[in-house]
């Protein structure tokens, strides 16, 4: 029940984020329209941090309790933690094209989302291999800590090995003074990826209650 | 010796008078070290400049190629034994098992690493003596790193089946890190630039190596029950 | 020595074992029955910590071994499906090895005096790999002699030997308990496993469907028993 109005709640938001993106939002002098897709990305990369903070409290939770309800929501989170990281890249990639002129130039922070993107790829692929409930949560828990644990350094690698070849990000938005359409046009479509990242959430345990039950 | 430090170094006692009675991996890696250096060669052609300008990345892309091959068999020898159980049902704290393998397998990289650095120098005509006590603490940040999250995913890859796919598919993402600062601290080494130069680099792979460890310390027996 | 209650070990939707309760004194000897797939091994496993159980209690030597499995560890000496014997080992090597991981002391007096108990003495310098799996599970037993373990839990410990082999076992087994130990045997093969019992239990789809005194019960009743209760394999679903 929950799941579905955060389904309806989320849908709603996404509407009015999409709007605010490309109505209410100024248009940038810059960059053009294309800047616009800083609505989809910073919100996409700001709920892939909250799943992944989420993949790491179930996992802890699971170690040191072994309840399977902690396990369900490492699994919950990172699903949609994948996808939202992938929309990230995606974004971010399309964002930069007409700057750059390629899909793709190592740009900091955007490889660091890479990473990022790839170790819990890894993390599901792991879960995949294993079929036993009890086994599984456990690799999986320690695979997504040290992902997590792992988080900073690799962010700090990166952007100093980009910084030893040219500056840092030229993805905005840098930290100047932001005007306040920006700042509500983005707040919005952050406040709609959370709901709808919520959504998946929520009915991801349902399902996996479904899939597996356990005494616990 | 307390017990923790015994169980630590009996682990590592058993699997070096392993490998030293039956030769199995040390050599194959020492070899793989070899072919490394031919595929290396034919993939970047006869320019030799051009090897020279890649060497820091040859070279760790040398060692974690065989890392992937060595670090992965780290439990092979409990499988193989059945004697895994037995690991399992160790009294006390586990993480001493955890600690006398990553041992192991910093000794084995260490040799693997030795021959590459050895091979690389004879085959490419390159001097490493200015640089070698540098690039030996450079080789040591970047192998402890790379041996603490080979030991625990070795641990998990062990019990899982596809653990030939799984173990780079954990490995490699997560050792991006310790690859950026190593190749980056190599690099300035083998310029001849002083250590301090690449000081960032060698603080960020310690933190990297600290984190690891502790990660590995603390969730090893989670990995090693049944 | 043992009390299990209502022990449970589900995997998802399958059942291994489904209300086993047991219980096993100093100085006993429990024979486990049934065929295979029937939870011996599970059991076994669970008794060991090994195995977690889905729901039930367990207590080995006094010890709650849900809150403390490491202290029931130190108690138990376990003769599973795997020998625990590294190849390249020699015996005296392979003991020293076990009797350090186990917390134990292990001058190398005491480590020959096993080896001499399971008579293998004259290859203590031989490595494993020339052993025979009859000698293998000798090493084992001397292993386990080392650990002064109080309980032993033994799964199919017959498997690969030979009579010599088997009437060695079955006297071991018996000194065993005639110093206090308890025991519980996993095994399929009906003769071995009931010369040493004092008491048979037979599982089957992971219940235990009989639990006897061995006295009690003659040859001929016991056999007729097992093939009626003996039958099914585990898992309910």
């Amino acid at each position: 029940m929950a799941a579905r109005a955060l389904g309806w709640l989320a849908i709603v938001a996404l509407v009015g984020g999409l709007g605010a993106a490309l109505g209410y939002a100024p248009r940038e002098a810059v960059q053009g329209n294309v800047q616009r897709i800083m609505y989809l990305h910073v919100p996409a990369v700001l709920t892939a941090y909250l799943a992944f903070g989420l993949v790491v409290v179930g996992s802890v939770g699971y170690l040191l309790t072994r309840r399977p309800g902690w396990d369900r929501m490492a699994l919950a989170a990172a699903e949609p933690g994948v996808l939202f990281t992938g929309v990230t890249i995606v974004s971010g990639s399309i964002w930069g094209k007409p700057t750059w002129g390629t899909w793709w130039t190592w740009d900091a922070r955007l490889t660091s989302t890479a990473v990022l993107f790839l170790v819990y790829v890894g993390y599901l692929l792991l879960r995949g291999m294993v079929e036993e409930p009890d086994r599984r949560a456990r690799y999986a828990a320690v695979v997504g800590i040290l992902g997590a644990a792992n988080i900073p350094i690799v962010h700090f690698s990166v952007k100093w090995w980009r910084a030893l070849h040219q500056p840092s990000s030229i993805l905005g938005p840098e930290p100047s003074p932001v005007a306040a359409p920006i700042m509500v046009a983005l707040l919005v479509n952050w406040v709609a990826f959370t709901l709808l990242f919520a959504y998946f959430f929520a009915k991801r345990i349902e399902i996996a209650r479904l899939e597996e039950p356990h005494a616990g | 010796m307390s017990t923790y430090a015994r169980r630590a170094w009996m682990i590592l006692w058993k699997d070096v008078l392993t490998e030293r009675r039956s030769k199995e991996s040390l050599n194959a890696l020492v070899f793989f070290s070899l072919l490394l250096l031919f595929i290396f060669q034919f993939a970047l052609g006869p320019d030799r400049a051009r090897v020279e300008a890649a060497l820091p990345g040859l070279l760790w892309l040398g060692f974690i190629l065989a890392g992937l091959l060595g670090l992965g068999r780290t439990f092979l020898i409990e499988r193989e034994n059945e004697c895994w159980e037995g690991l399992v049902l160790t009294p006390g704290d586990k993480s001493a098992i955890y600690l006398g393998k990553l041992a192991g397998n910093v000794l084995v990289m260490a040799v693997v690493e030795a021959a590459l650095l050895v091979l690389f120098a004879v085959f490419f005509g390159l001097d490493f003596t200015a640089a070698l006590p540098q690039l030996a603490i450079v080789l040591t940040l970047g192998t402890l790193g790379l041996s603490a999250l080979g030991t625990l995913f070795g641990a998990i890859a062990a019990q899982v089946r596809a653990r030939e796919l799984l173990f780079p598919v954990l490995l490699l993402p997560a050792v991006v890190p310790v690859l950026l600062g190593s190749v980056s601290a190599t690099q300035t080494v083998l310029l001849g630039q002083p250590l301090g130069e690449a000081a960032p680099w060698l603080k960020l792979l310690a933190a990297a190596d600290l984190i690891y460890l502790v990660v590995g310390i603390l969730t090893f027996e989670f990995v090693l029950e049944g | 020595m043992i009390q299990a209650e209502h022990l449970r070990k589900t995997y998802g939707r399958t059942t291994i074992l489904d209300d086993v309760s047991l219980e096993l004194g100093a100085g006993e000897g429990l024979t486990l029955l049934g065929a295979n797939g029937t939870g011996k091994t599970t059991l076994l496993r669970i008794v060991a910590t090994l195995l977690r159980p889905t729901s039930g209690s367990l207590r080995v030597a006094g010890i709650d071994a849900a809150r403390e499995p490491e202290a029931v560890r130190s108690t138990i000496g376990m003769v599973g499906h795997g020998s625990w014997v590294y190849e390249d080992l020699t015996a005296l090597e392979n003991l020293r090895f076990w009797a350090v991981m186990g917390g134990h002391d292990a001058p190398e007096a005491r480590l020959r005096d096993a080896l001499k108990e399971v008579e293998l003495d004259g290859v203590a310098e031989q490595r494993a790999r020339t052993f025979s799996s009859g000698m293998k599970r000798r090493l084992t037993l001397a292993r386990v002699l080392l650990g002064r373990a109080r309980v032993l839990l033994l799964d199919e410990p017959y498997t690969g030997l030979d009579r010599t082999g088997r009437k060695w076992l079955g006297e071991f087994l018996l000194g065993f308990k005639a110093r206090g130990g308890a025991l519980v045997m996993a095994t399929h093969s009906f003769d071995a496993g009931v010369g040493i019992a004092d008491r048979v239990a037979i599982l089957s789809a992971g219940r235990v469907v009989l639990d006897r005194p061995a006295a009690e019960l003659g040859r001929e009743d016991l056999h007729r028993l097992y093939d009626d209760l003996a039958g099914a394999p585990g898992a309910s679903s």
